[in-house]
């Protein structure tokens, strides 16, 4: 306790004196060319950029104290962040509310008029897939949306916005880079049916908690939520040999249709067949622990789905986790060599997770992308390697692995600076943060996410995004790129204003080359910036700069 | 020259208005040689289930392993178009069974990789590095293919390959020029013209090699586009109704872009959501409107380049199948061969080519899927020696490690 509350203090008071901090920087000596690209690469790396005034306190800090600081997001008072957010309602509300008062009359009112209208395209993969796109050209306006549709759209739209303010505002940096690194690794879709009624509560519950904390606690928050067992079908996921339905609870067996359900228990997993399902399995083993190399085959893929049968949910009523017995697949396992007894009934899964997070497979996998996320699209073997065996040691605290690769002697190597292209959530949060911009709203912000190629909780294959460089430089996002620029240079991002825009020209941009770019910046970089006339070129020479684009 | 174009195309529009099959075909000869080979790559990502898009009707295993998604044999209520006896086409892909009927479709069923993931990230990769089992191969085999006749085409020009895409696919990566862009007409920096020149300027010293480089491909195909904007007054006018979908919406560009006859040789689209294991539906539900929107916009496509298609050839390609049996929830997992499809004027088309593994359990791949007797590389292969006119070669550089072979082609084109 009294150790939280002196370093509190020393932040607060690091937060407070910038201008002595600057001072105390440029005088600290001109070697700080080399020091300051230091705190810039920390804060491009761990940080969604550097906002004015942000070198000086990492430098005034120390790198290593910072950094300490950021592991332990606890300690730093984020209450600024907290009044930005604090309009948004639905940020806080359980999975059940958000169904039954945002989601559910939307999808109330839709069956509505297709009683009336007749059928149309299948409730499945319809939706509103982003809160802020344009009807598609050539269609006609759609009409004004319902009281309903709104609020449906609402809980992706606050949700949206509270990402891109939390990497733009928040003081725990760290936290919400890894946040957008692990929801990315577990990667959830909105536009699929009712999945987004349920991401609001899997990112704040499964996700953010378990960042720095411990991965089987993450991989089992992440297997029993709604959101997962929806996208990746596993509440579908029956045993073969689930008795038959009037014996039961009502599961529908063979190849007939659904009959009219008699009680509750059967109304809740009507339409409901035996036989597994494998796609939260294969994923599981491929994507969220052993990797796709990491030594499983399909009898593997099988035998982790036949574990997971019975966990289940009802996607309208509450769409809660819950493990229906009648619906498990009983009879004994083999997952990884390892035999899972006859019996266990919710056990079988926790087994499989317990013998997944324990895997060298995991470890290695984990640490890989750690280290890509961090260091390098092609990471050092040696650091993935200390990564992997600071997992296994630690029984995977995630804490420990991150401190590994962001404390290495490889993450900090003058060599790795700027090799990494930003993605287009970091390039345009580091964006905000260089110009100190005052985002009113972060929706245009949305729409620009969804224009350079990465529309957030919208990426529907499990993969997630990618990390490499290679997917992120492409003409049309880089022609993108600057377009969003030009725009936040001149002012045409309704509700968000750059800081410094009513001052001299020549202010803004020496300004702009030591905080956005570190002053490290190419010749041609530095006469084009020269040449700007006005405060909108000068933001969008540098914001739109090649080096900008890097991190 | 441009009111024959008008002309043949009206022809075509007007001979599909009246139930009849467009038969650029037979224009091939007139118009051979003086116009640059389009190939249009479309990648259903997700696998789609082949199996219920080209359906073996004839297969009692078929019905037998899918009691709830099959697609009815033809004449039934829902039933699949008959294309041979044994194949139908799935009710919604209608729109292409003209094409079918002129000869200028072709399927090859139960092809794919002959490595056995079933992982979408791995299997795409493959597909489109052109590599199965090698992940180090850094280039896609649309951009090896660019490579590999660069040299034949003058100054570099990024417009030669385009994915309608906002990242540039794995196919289209490499160092031969390239583009991926959501559309034509928004092509551009927004702003004065002294900001373009700055970025210009700015991009075009950077010790970034990367960066300078895309920026210098983006910049050059913004004049090409402008000089063709100032040379016709506006944009090709639409000729066809495509999909309000992304997809149909992706075909259009191609469409205009192709027709602005700025050096187009290989287009890349996407068409995604094709991974169903639940509800997949069978005549209706989900697999069948995603095959709706996919028939509509490739016949969208035929329609709008008319006498263009005997230029043109469109191939469909999935990172691999579903598998045979339905799951649980009366959808499809992860399987293994699947179907591709060609469409335009050199095809020979009419057919379902490759050989047929059958479906009774023991003729499945690893017991539970349809085999592969086709290697996509094969049908790659073909399509740029016979369709884009490379050499054996040329095609050998695009696929590393793996000897094509004439032999083994399926004679899917008109050599």
């Amino acid at each position: 306790m009294c150790r939280r509350l002196v370093l509190l203090t020393m932040t607060f008071s690091v937060l407070v004196q910038p201008s002595d901090a600057a001072f105390s920087a440029s005088t600290a000596a001109s070697p700080t060319a080399s020091a300051g690209s230091s705190a810039a690469h920390v804060l491009n790396r761990l940080a969604f950029g550097a906002r004015p005034g942000d070198l000086e306190r990492v430098q005034a800090t120390g790198i290593p104290a910072w950094i300490e600081l950021q592991l332990h997001p606890e300690r730093l008072d984020d209450r600024a962040l907290d009044t930005r957010l604090a309009s948004f309602r639905t940020l806080a509300l359980d999975t059940d509310t958000i169904v039954r008062e945002y989601h559910e009359p939307a999808i109330l009112e839709r069956r509505q008029r297709q009683k009336q209208d007749g059928p149309s395209q299948d409730l499945e993969t319809s939706g509103p897939q982003d809160p802020t796109a344009p009807a598609p050209p050539d269609v006609p306006t759609r009409p004004a949306p319902s009281e309903a549709q709104r609020k449906d759209r609402l809980v992706l739209a606050e949700l949206s916005e509270a990402r891109l303010l939390r990497a733009v505002y928040s003081e725990r940096q760290l936290q919400e880079v890894l946040t957008d690194f692990w929801f990315n690794h577990f990667n959830v879709f909105a536009g699929k049916g009712p999945t987004r009624a349920y991401i609001t509560a899997f990112e704040r519950d499964a996700i953010r908690p378990h960042v720095l904390g411990d991965f089987r606690q993450m991989l089992g928050a992440v297997a029993e939520s709604p959101a997962m067992l929806f996208y990746l079908d596993n509440w579908q996921n029956v045993s073969p040999s689930a008795r038959q339905p009037r014996a039961i609870d009502g599961v529908q067996a063979g190849p007939t249709r659904p009959r009219q359900p008699a009680d509750r228990a059967s109304q809740l997993t009507a339409g409901m067949r035996r036989g597994i399902n494998e796609n939260y399995a294969r994923e599981l083993l491929e994507l969220h622990t052993l990797g796709v190399d990491g030594g499983y085959t399909q009898d593997d893929v099988v035998n982790v789905a036949r574990a997971f049968t019975g966990w289940t949910m009802r996607p309208r009523q509450g769409a809660t986790f819950f493990f229906a017995p009648a619906l498990h697949d009983r009879g004994p396992k083999t997952v990884l060599g390892h035999t899972i007894e006859a019996g266990g009934g919710i056990e079988d899964a926790r087994r499989v997770l317990d013998l997944l997070a324990a895997h060298p497979s995991t470890a290695v996998h984990i640490a890989r992308k750690l280290a890509q996320k961090f260091v390098s699209d092609t990471p050092p073997p040696a650091l993935v390697e200390r990564a992997a065996r600071r997992f296994r040691e630690t029984r995977g605290n995630l804490r420990e692995v991150t401190r590994t690769i962001i404390t290495s002697p490889e993450f900090h190597a003058a060599d790795v600076r700027r090799t990494k292209m930003k993605t287009p959530l970091e390039f345009v949060a580091s964006a905000l943060r260089a110009t100190g911009a005052d985002v009113r709203t972060a929706l245009p912000v949305v729409r620009v996410l969804r224009d350079l190629g990465m529309p957030l909780y919208l990426c529907q294959p499990p993969t997630g995004y990618d990390e490499a460089a290679d997917a992120w430089v492409s003409s049309g996002a880089l022609v993108a790129r600057m377009n969003f620029a030009l725009e936040l240079g001149g002012g045409r991002l309704r509700g968000i204003t750059v800081s410094g825009s009513g001052g001299q020209v020549d202010a803004l941009r020496q300004r702009l080359i030591e905080h956005a770019l570190a002053d490290d910046v190419s010749d041609t970089t530095r006469a084009t910036v020269a040449k700007a006339t006005s405060h909108e070129q000068v933001v969008a020479l540098v914001i739109g700069s090649p080096e900008f684009q890097r991190q | 020259m441009f009111p024959r174009r008008i002309f043949l195309r009206s022809g075509a529009m007007a001979m599909i208005s009246l139930g009849c099959a467009p038969s650029f075909l037979a224009r091939t000869i007139a118009a051979a040689g003086t116009r640059r080979k389009l190939l249009v790559a479309i990648f259903q990502r997700g696998a789609v289930d082949g199996l219920n898009m080209v359906v073996p009707f004839g297969e009692a295993d078929y019905y037998r392993a899918r009691p709830s998604i099959a697609i009815p044999r033809p004449g039934r209520e829902g039933g699949a178009i008959d294309l041979d006896g044994f194949f139908g086409l799935h009710p919604r892909m209608a729109p292409l069974e003209p094409l079918w009927r002129a000869g200028h479709l072709a399927i090859i069923h139960a092809s794919g990789s002959h490595d056995g993931t079933r992982s979408h990230f791995d299997a795409q990769d493959y597909m489109e590095s052109g590599t199965p089992g090698v992940k180090s191969t850094g280039d896609g085999w649309l951009n090896r293919y660019l490579q590999a006749r660069e040299g034949e085409q003058g100054a570099p020009n990024p417009l030669r390959g385009v994915a309608l895409a906002r990242q540039m696919p794995r196919a289209l990566q490499g160092p031969a020029p390239a583009l991926a862009m959501t559309g034509v007409s928004g092509f551009g920096i927004h702003g004065s013209a002294s900001a373009r020149t700055s970025f210009e300027a700015a991009y075009a010293t950077a010790a970034d090699h990367v960066l300078s480089g895309t920026a210098s491909e983006a910049f050059d195909a913004m004049r090409t586009l402008e000089r063709h904007r100032a040379a016709t007054g506006a944009r090709a006018a639409i000729a066809a109704d495509y999909p309000g979908s992304p997809f149909g919406q992706a075909m259009r560009e191609i469409a205009s872009l192709a027709k602005a006859d700025v050096g187009l040789e290989v287009a890349f689209v996407e068409s995604t959501n094709w991974d169903h294991h639940v509800n997949q539906g069978a005549a209706t539900g989900q697999l069948a409107n995603r095959l709706d929107d996919l028939a509509r916009g490739i016949a969208a496509l035929v329609r709008d380049l008319g006498d263009r298609m005997s230029d043109t050839l469109i191939v469909t390609m999935s990172e691999f199948g579903r598998a045979v049996a339905e799951n649980g929830s009366r959808g499809t997992d992860h399987g293994h061969g699947n179907a591709m499809m060609l469409i335009g004027g050199a095809v020979r088309g009419g057919t379902v080519y490759g050989a047929w593994p059958g479906l009774t359990p023991e003729q499945r791949f690893e017991g539970r899927d349809l085999a592969v007797t086709t290697d996509f590389r094969d049908v790659f292969a073909e399509v740029i020696v016979r369709h884009l006119g490379a050499s054996r070669a040329a095609a050998g550089q695009v696929f590393p490690g793996y000897a094509v072979d004439p032999s083994r082609f399926r004679n899917l084109l008109v050599a």
